[in-house]
């Protein structure tokens, strides 16, 4: 319990620091841009609300005594806390835009609270699978496994998810910040400007899905017992390698997508050719997440 | 839990290899990420020379992916050679 405890502390204070952050990026108020602040600050608080739920249910449930139940509890905390960061600073950006747009032009806001409410969904989405991957570390009976490596196994999936999910919610944050900056400069360019969004959106989400795929294959395998520290070790450096190796190409292609969404809202005719320029570039952003991938399989199957 | 000097070399090298890959990852991603915002950036604003933005774009995002090679390197020479 006392671990969970940690865990929940963690997950919490990080939490609490990105709603600041997003809350901070929202000072103007009165009529729709007030609502349009509210409804923006609900969803980047969503993801602090998923780490409160997981740390509630660390404090004041009775999980069964074993061993292996403290690495349980930490690897939820830490998934959940680390996980909900990017959402919540990400889901900021489009908020913040899509408020200072409705200053700018009242007449568009039906169609920014819109895409708003479509580019910070995406951005939640890694909070999500942190959720997803902490409730079923929470409710998985890990009893029948062998103490050692199980213990390295869940520490890594928990770790795996929860870094994981930073970079994409950051990533796809600034891709949603400028298409409502977008929408709101140009009404027109809406449909291209959303489509373009949702295109660069799900590059920077490919990392969080290695990260998931990762935490899946750490939970779900079985792994033989063993005495020695080695075998563990990997298990535990492959989450940290997905997990962090996750963060930078999410950032990098999100900065991709955020140039090209704002310059197909200036420019729209080349629409093409930005398109084409944006997914290169983010193709080649990501290689590294999938060096990181491909490092963090080889020491679960191979080594 | 019998730990002995290989053992723990070798338990070493698999976390350093994991911290080397993962932590090597975040430069060359987010500084790749900046040469394909600013050549979205300059194609915005000059259409005509795509194709020698796109090959300074790429030929840039080739020297700074350099490092993350590096982490790769390091990464499995602990896996497999140490």
């Amino acid at each position: 319990m006392g671990f969970g405890a940690i865990g929940a502390a963690i997950g919490e204070g990080f939490t609490a620091a990105s709603a600041n952050e997003a809350i901070g990026r929202n000072p103007k108020l009165s009529g729709d841009i007030f609502k349009s602040m509210l409804v923006g600050q609900a969803i980047a608080e969503s993801a602090s609300i998923f780490a409160l739920v997981i740390a509630m249910m660390l404090l004041f449930t009775n999980f069964p005594a074993h061993t292996l139940t403290p690495y349980v509890l930490i690897a939820a905390g830490l998934c959940m806390g680390f996980g909900a960061i990017g959402s919540g600073v990400g889901s900021g950006f489009p908020a913040g835009a899509a408020c200072k747009g409705m200053a700018r032009q009242p007449e568009v806001t039906g169609r920014l609270t819109t895409n708003m409410l479509i580019g910070s969904a995406v951005c939640q989405t890694p909070a999500i699978f942190s959720l997803v991957v902490s409730f079923i570390l929470l409710f998985t009976d890990f009893s029948v496994r062998p103490v050692s490596p199980t213990w390295a196994a869940i520490l890594g999936a928990g770790i795996s998810s929860g870094l994981g999910a930073i970079g994409s919610g950051l990533g796809g944050g600034l891709v949603a910040e400028a298409s409502c900056d977008g929408v709101a400069r140009q009404p027109l360019t809406a449909t291209p400007v959303t489509n373009v969004m949702l295109l660069g959106q799900a590059v920077t989400q490919t990392t969080a899905i290695y990260a998931l795929l990762v935490s899946f294959i750490l939970m779900f395998k079985s792994f033989p017992t063993t005495d020695l520290l080695a075998p563990p070790m990997a298990l535990l450096a492959s989450g940290l390698c997905m997990g962090i190796g996750a963060i930078g190409p999410a950032i990098g292609e999100g900065f991709a997508g955020r140039s090209a969404v704002a310059w197909i809202a200036r420019n729209q005719e080349h629409i093409a050719d930005l398109t084409r320029l944006m997914l290169v570039g983010q193709a080649v952003a990501e290689s590294t997440g999938i060096y990181s991938l491909v490092v963090a399989l080889v020491l679960i199957f191979v080594v | 839990m019998a730990i002995e000097g290989a053992d723990i070399v070798k338990a070493a090298a698999f976390l350093g290899a994991g911290i080397s890959m993962g932590v090597g990852a975040i430069g060359p991603g987010v500084g790749e990420g900046m040469a394909a915002a600013k050549a979205c950036e300059a194609i915005g604003k000059n259409p005509k020379e795509a194709g020698l933005l796109t090959r300074t774009m790429l030929v840039g995002q080739a020297v700074s992916e350099s490092t993350g090679i590096y982490s790769l390197v390091i990464a499995l020479l602990l896996l497999f050679v140490v």
